[in-house]
């Protein structure tokens, strides 16, 4: 029963990020992006995380894909013109991405045991008592200082994205002003 | 008053820091209050200093502080003992009234301050040389008066020469003090200190330290202290082969040559010679090496000096050649004589000098006597005083050089040492001859002058002559403190080698040897001396007296060119100091800039820019400002470390 | 039968390489953002599958801490964007080159 859950998940991961990546349309692809977060949360839920997989749902789908579609709408992105060079630059890419994916995969698979393992992820891990114990207490000052860059992100973006004050020109001034 | 020693050179400094820093913005008077008073209040301490002594008559030593560096502690120390209370008298007594000279003579210079102050530092490097208790205190003040030395040379720096004069003094003196300073060497690795109360009683009592074989260069350690120290006083004292500085010093104020180059600071060989007695006593080659050095350039200057138109010429090679008497009897084991030589020649040395500036201050600036003549008419009180000192440094009896230069000669006729006592005897005459003729050429005959100058003839005002005055009492009466035993007709009154007699530290077992002349033999050489000097004078007279002027150097130039084309320019010396020995140096020094300090260190350093600049061209290519570029390095790098960290 | 943990680390080998291929290949600012994305996400499940592994809430709270920067790196990032956007009027990154030599 696992097994299908995973399958089905699992593809669909695949399948929608391939989209993101491919899709000339910023739109389709943040769309495509969320079916692959949804299929991630939903394998997270299988190895025994739920807590995790609903956070992921509510951060990641919530907010920040919605405001990527605030800011392309903002921006008014179109569609975009095709890049890649050509035959060349393709088989590149694609002999570069082989050689990336068959690297993790050895390195995944030399550090764990392979074969099934005969029962689920244990009651002590999926207990949202366990997770919060341990943020609390182990993790105490990591969690505050992410707090703090959560604070320093906001104040970050709102100075990085607000209109230039009156009276400041933009970065190459066009014309200088008279002298004095 | 004793215990105030360090008053002395602190007095001298203090003048010389308030001159140096404020002269520039004080008032005339000012400067002239504080270059004379501080040197004047100096001497009081010192003659207060001197009355005190001579009533102890023991030597006077006092510690200030302690120099240590590592494992060699040096003390800052004065002594005062019977060879520096002579110098003591002749520095401090001499160089006031040439102070007191200088305010007339440099009344009109616009770097008045800046005279007082330089002469007021040279006074206190003076002072720790002769007041040092340890050679290296001496050197200090050793290396202290060559810097015043260059600086007073080159005093007016702005003509050409002057510096140029002051630069070469330094450097030749340069070449001595490296010597010097090996001696010093010496002298520390065998005994580990500097100081004379130190060195001198081991050596004196156990001879064997430094008579060994050996040391260095074949000579044992107390040869080649003796010649290392020699060699230093070669370049300070201006003796064969580095004197070639002190004519070229007459660049500077006539004050300046009386007091540095006549009176005190190329005396300071010779004292160090005096002091080091002990050592040279144990060196009987090296001593007697310095005899004949000394004896040779005393002839060599003598020639030279008689083939000179500029007076102070004259008076220069005059110098080195009388340094050479000193040398002469400092290596015949003389040192009192030495000693008395140099008292006496800095009273008539300085007379002369600073009546030569009487000369040139009434004729102007005009230096050359073929310009001069006539002038006893103008300038009666220069021209009698002139003639004091003529007599004083020919050897005439009853002035004082007749006595100094008696006891030296008299020294090496006790050694048997007939040459030198030849050269002695012929440089005596060669010395009042061009003495006289310097005298006769300026102040007797006609004026050979332009209108202009003869109408700028005036005496010079008293406070330049009541020094000459002073000094003019000096060049008679200083001798008389060394009547030789012959004259004393029975009365023991030869003081001055008495009085110096405890300086001389006999080594153990050195055989003291009485060379006792028989009476009749001393007269005989007394008579000779003085007949050198009378005989000088009549030659002088016959040849330049009476209105003959001029007359005679035509003659002998016309008779034997070649032979006055060579003194005149001193054996051309200079000439081949720059051929063989100048201009190599210069050459090797332009290749050192050009060849390796331009090519090699610069190239490595500019090579080492030029690549940074290199590396800056070609890595600039990576800027392309495509973001995308910047996240493929960037993924790279991740790579690269991420193999890295696994591997 | 459980699934081997290994197929939920080969699975976030192949979203990871997806991602990157993806966000060194486009030329659109916000797509690239998107790859960026699909890569951390692709980080997140291979931290959950460790978790899983060895047992301990470290790989989890580790998850929590990579959402959370997420989140903020994707907030300033478009900021940023905004504002390169404003000078520009243009978010191609052929065309934002300042800095090129």
């Amino acid at each position: 029963m696992e097994l299908l859950v995973f399958l089905i998940f699992a593809f669909l991961a695949v399948a929608a990020s391939l989209v993101v990546v491919a899709h000339k349309n910023p739109v389709y692809s943040t769309m495509a992006l969320v079916v692959t977060l949804f299929a991630v949360a939903v394998l997270f839920v299988l190895l025994g995380a739920p807590f995790i997989g609903v956070l992921q749902v509510l951060i990641y789908t919530g907010a920040i894909v919605v405001l990527f579609l605030f800011v392309i709408m903002l921006l008014n992105i179109g569609r975009e013109e095709s890049q890649l060079a050509g035959h060349k630059a393709q088989f590149f890419t694609a002999i570069f991405g082989s050689v990336l994916f068959g690297g993790l995969v050895i390195l995944a698979l030399s550090s764990v045991r392979m074969g099934a393992q005969s029962d689920g992820p244990s009651l002590a891990l999926v207990s949202l008592k366990g997770l919060a114990t341990t943020l609390f207490t182990e993790y105490l000052l990591p969690f505050e200082i992410i707090g703090l860059l959560l604070l320093v992100a906001v104040i970050g973006a709102t100075v990085a994205a607000r209109r230039p004050p009156q009276g400041e020109g933009s970065v190459h001034p066009q014309k200088e002003e008279a002298q004095p | 008053m004793l215990d105030l020693l360090w008053l002395i050179p602190v007095l001298t400094f203090t003048g010389a820091t308030l001159n140096g820093l404020f002269g520039a913005k004080l008032p005339k008077s000012v400067v002239t209050a504080i270059g004379v008073g501080f040197p004047g209040a100096a001497l009081l301490v010192a003659l207060g200093a001197l009355w005190q002594f001579a009533g102890t008559a023991e030597a006077f030593s006092q510690t200030y502080w302690n120099w240590t560096a590592g494992s060699l502690t040096i003390p800052v120390a004065f002594l005062l003992d019977r060879l520096s209370a002579v110098m003591l008298f002749v520095v401090t007594f001499v160089g006031f009234w040439i102070h007191v000279y200088s305010v007339g003579y440099m009344s009109h210079e616009s770097g008045y301050w800046r005279y007082f102050a330089y002469l007021n530092l040279f006074m206190t490097a003076m002072l720790l040389l002769i007041l040092g208790d340890n050679y290296l205190i001496m050197f200090v003040g050793w290396e202290g008066v060559g810097l015043c030395s260059y600086l007073l040379i080159g005093f007016y720096y702005d003509q050409v020469f002057p510096p140029y004069a002051g630069k070469k003094a330094f450097i030749v003196n340069r070449i001595g003090d490296f010597a010097f300073l090996v001696g010093m060497f010496a002298l520390i690795a065998t005994f580990g200190s500097l100081r004379y109360a130190d060195i001198f009683p081991q050596i004196a009592a156990n001879p064997g330290l430094v008579t060994g074989s050996d040391y260095a260069f074949g000579l044992p350690l107390a040869g080649f202290i003796a010649l290392c120290f020699f060699v230093g006083a070669m370049g300070k004292s201006a003796q064969i082969p580095l004197y070639v500085w002190l004519p070229d010093a007459m660049a500077g104020p006539t004050p300046v040559s009386a007091l540095i180059h006549a009176a005190t600071m190329v005396t300071a060989g010779v004292y160090m010679i005096a002091r080091t007695n002990v050592i040279y006593q144990l060196a009987p080659g090296i001593s007697q090496f310095v005899a004949v050095i000394g004896a040779a350039t005393a002839i060599f200057a003598a020639t030279i000096a008689i083939a000179q138109n500029d007076i102070k010429k004259v008076l220069a090679y005059s110098t080195v050649s009388q340094l050479g008497y000193m040398f002469m009897a400092a290596g015949l084991g003389a040192y009192s004589a030495a000693i008395f030589h140099l008292g006496t020649h800095a009273f008539f040395k300085a007379l002369l000098f600073l009546g030569s500036g009487s000369v040139i201050h009434a004729m102007g600036g005009e230096q050359d006597m073929r310009k001069m003549g006539g002038l006893g008419k103008h300038l009666p009180q220069t021209s009698k005083i002139y003639w004091i000192g003529c007599l004083a440094i020919a050897g005439i009896p009853g002035l004082a050089g007749f006595f100094s230069k008696d006891e030296i000669l008299h020294a090496a006729a006790a050694e048997h040492q007939w040459a030198l006592y030849a050269v002695g005897l012929i440089t005596a005459l060669l010395t009042a001859v061009y003495m006289f003729r310097s005298h006769f050429l300026t102040f007797a005959g006609k004026f050979r002058g332009t209108h202009e100058q003869e109408h700028h003839l005036h005496e010079s005002p008293p406070v330049m002559t009541i020094p000459l005055w002073v000094l003019a009492a000096g060049a008679i009466g200083a001798g008389w403190i060394g009547i030789p035993e012959l004259l004393s007709f029975g009365a023991d009154l030869n003081n001055f080698h008495d009085i110096l007699e405890p300086i001389v530290l006999q080594p153990a077992g050195l055989a003291v040897e009485e060379h006792h002349m028989s009476g009749a033999l001393q007269w005989v050489l007394l008579l000779l001396a003085t007949a050198a000097g009378v005989g000088g004078w009549f030659i002088a007279r016959s040849i330049y007296g009476r209105e003959r002027g001029l007359a005679a150097d035509r003659t002998f130039e016309q008779r034997w060119p070649a032979v006055h084309r060579l003194l005149e320019n001193k054996y051309y010396v200079d000439e081949i100091y720059d051929r063989f020995i100048v201009r190599p140096l210069a050459a090797l020094s332009y290749f050192f800039w050009k060849g390796i300090d331009m090519l090699v260190i610069d190239g490595a350093v500019n090579t080492g820019a030029s690549t940074v600049e290199v590396a800056g061209e070609v890595g600039r290519f990576s800027t392309t400002g495509n973001v995308r570029n910047y996240a493929l390095y960037f993924f790279a790098g991740v790579i690269v470390l991420f193999v890295w960290l696994i591997l | 039968m459980t699934v081997p943990v290994s197929w939920y680390l080969m699975l976030a080998a192949a979203l990871f390489a997806i991602g990157t291929i993806g966000a060194l290949t486009r030329r659109n600012g916000i797509s690239i953002f998107l790859s960026i994305e699909v890569m951390l996400n692709a980080a997140n499940l291979t931290l959950i599958a460790y978790s899983r592994q060895l047992d301990s809430h470290t790989g989890q709270v580790v998850v929590f801490f990579v959402l959370a920067v997420a989140a903020a790196e994707a907030a300033v990032g478009l900021a940023l964007f905004i504002a390169v956007f404003r000078q520009r009027h243009t978010i191609d990154l052929n065309r934002i080159n300042l800095l090129r030599w």
